[in-house]
């Protein structure tokens, strides 16, 4: 296997955008992405584009993008993993170039979610499990699956509403300092708790927006970083997946993500680290449940204590291990293909000390950074550790 | 949907999948009868909830038809207020996780009761029923 690294990291704005198109949308993370690695986009030999698509009127939405971002006669494919599908780009033009098989490589990740109205993006994402068995008769939603996860976490550990709401708390206040996120207000935690139920005992606030958004990573072999001259390369210091049940009923608790653990173990194995290693992360919460059970699934705390470390707060900046520095998907935005590369967006401008604002910087002695993208409930996750 | 930028209105699209449940009919069958089916693997005898045609663990596809009791636990629950497009019409729906005797778990709405009166591990009792629309399904309702 061949050492590959990210040369160039673009996002667009996050949030309501139907000032744009699809393909528009993809031009704003990909422009920025293609400057910042210093390549001519014709020389570009695979493109991933993660998205999952369903909520906008392409059904090609790779070649439409690629198009229109001048990548025609490049090897391209569409990765899908939910909400992890740009983590799944991510992932397949890594192995790509790790195999030897091209030297250069576009991840792109994408979602247009505001086209349609918020019943049918609800029905379209509450479909993303076992649609015969979970949905048909039931009308499972996505919020929902989390908050199974919540009752039984609420259940086995304490856990409280309040402990939640401290999590959008914190991700909103950080959110606030990105010019890119969809939502740039800090909220009390009155206004967190006070906000209405969407699926007991998730509420308003415990729930990442309906977004559009775009992200991009240029990613490049160790020969071509040198042939490049590039001068501060991220480095793929190990990445994992893993898939769970389509059924949540298939699942042997509710209380963690058994597909976050297997690829968090394995990402950790390749780079040779361990949890205690990691400087900042960005971690999947769609629902502010997901991002404790991340704590405690990626082991920066042990299982059932991730309540104490966002009490503490030991995951904001200052803290044990800065989480979700950028807002998280909770405010920052959640268009589900754009994610897992808009965290690697934002693990790259961390560990370059680029963060955008200054303020939201998380100061680093080792320059190692952790993503944990997870698709529908636990159905994929991906986990992917950067080195400077 | 409405944001104040110029748009372009697609030709709708409606979409109904004919779903084949022909290697499983039976337990819609069942549910008619009154009663909630699994399969199991004759060969390594492992059961399944939902009911499945094929071995996942084996690869066998000699599977048998059993009855389950209906007795559970409950191991989580949500009360769902904001529904998806298709589900409109119904008003606010509980959706729970049980444990059944037989060791499998089963997803499904639970009715009879006060989504506050719910507690993980209580016991509930699965049951045949009837939709909105007048198609089979099951739910849970409180043991006692």
């Amino acid at each position: 296997m061949r050492r590959v690294a990210v040369i160039g990291v673009g996002q667009s704005k996050f949030g309501n955008r139907q000032d744009v198109n699809v393909a528009e949308l993809t031009f704003e993370a990909v422009k920025p992405a293609v400057e910042d690695a210093g390549i001519d986009p014709k020389s570009v030999e695979l493109v991933t584009v993660g998205t999952a698509g369903g909520w906008y009127e392409e059904y090609l939405p790779a070649v439409v993008t690629s198009e229109y971002c001048g990548f025609t006669g490049a090897g391209l494919m569409r990765c899908e993993a939910a909400c992890a599908s740009g983590s799944a780009a991510f992932y397949a033009a890594y192995t790509a170039i790790a195999a030897g098989q091209v030297d250069l490589a576009v991840a792109i990740g994408v979602e247009k979610m505001r086209e349609v109205d918020t019943p049918t993006t609800v029905e379209l994402i509450g479909r993303a499990g076992y649609y015969l068995w979970e949905f048909h008769n039931f009308g499972m939603t996505f919020p929902a699956y989390y908050a199974m996860h919540a009752t039984a976490h609420m259940a086995k550990y304490g856990t409280t509403e309040e402990d939640l709401a401290l999590v959008a708390v914190k991700n909103h206040k950080y959110a606030a300092q990105n010019p890119l996120a969809h939502f740039q207000k800090e909220i009390t935690l009155d206004e967190a708790l006070s906000s209405f139920p969407v699926a007991w005992p998730l509420k308003l606030y415990d729930c990442c927006p309906i977004s559009d958004g775009a992200a991009a990573a240029v990613l490049a072999s160790e020969e071509k970083v040198r042939e490049l001259g590039v001068q501060e390369p991220v480095w793929v210091a190990g990445i994992g997946s893993s898939c769970g049940t389509a059924n949540l009923s298939k699942r042997p608790n509710y209380v963690g993500l058994m597909a976050a653990v297997k690829a968090a173990d394995l990402a950790y194995k390749q780079a040779k680290l361990g949890p205690e290693d990691i400087e900042v992360a960005c971690v999947h919460d769609c629902f502010t449940i997901a991002e404790i059970m991340a704590y405690e699934d990626l082991g920066f705390c042990k299982k059932g204590e991730g309540p104490k470390l966002i009490r503490e707060g030991q995951t904001e900046i200052g803290g044990r291990i800065p989480v979700n520095v950028d807002g998280g998907l909770k405010a920052k935005g959640h268009p589900i293909g754009a994610t897992g590369a808009a965290m690697i967006y934002e693990l790259v401008r961390q560990l370059r000390e680029q963060a955008q604002l200054r303020s939201r910087q998380v100061p680093l002695k080792n320059y190692i950074a952790l993503a944990h993208n997870v698709g529908g409930t636990g159905h994929y996750c991906y986990v992917t550790i950067l080195r400077r | 949907m409405a944001s104040g930028y110029a748009t372009l209105k697609s030709r709708p699209l409606k979409l109904v999948f004919d779903i084949p449940i022909s290697r499983i009919e039976k337990f819609w069958q069942g549910l008619k009868e009154g009663k909630v089916l699994a399969t199991r693997c004759r060969k390594c005898g492992k059961m399944f909830f939902p009911p499945v045609a094929d071995c996942s663990e084996c690869y066998s596809q000699d599977m048998e038809w059993v009855e389950l009791s209906g007795e559970g636990e409950l191991e989580t629950f949500t009360h769902i207020l904001v529904r998806p497009a298709s589900f409109q019409d119904e008003e606010p729906y509980t959706v729970a996780i049980a444990r059944m005797k037989e060791g499998v778990r089963v997803l499904a709405w639970i009715k009879d009761v006060e989504p506050t009166d719910l507690k993980v591990g209580m016991k509930v009792k699965l049951k045949a029923d009837t939709t909105l629309e007048g198609e089979p399904t099951y739910v849970f309702v409180p043991a006692e």
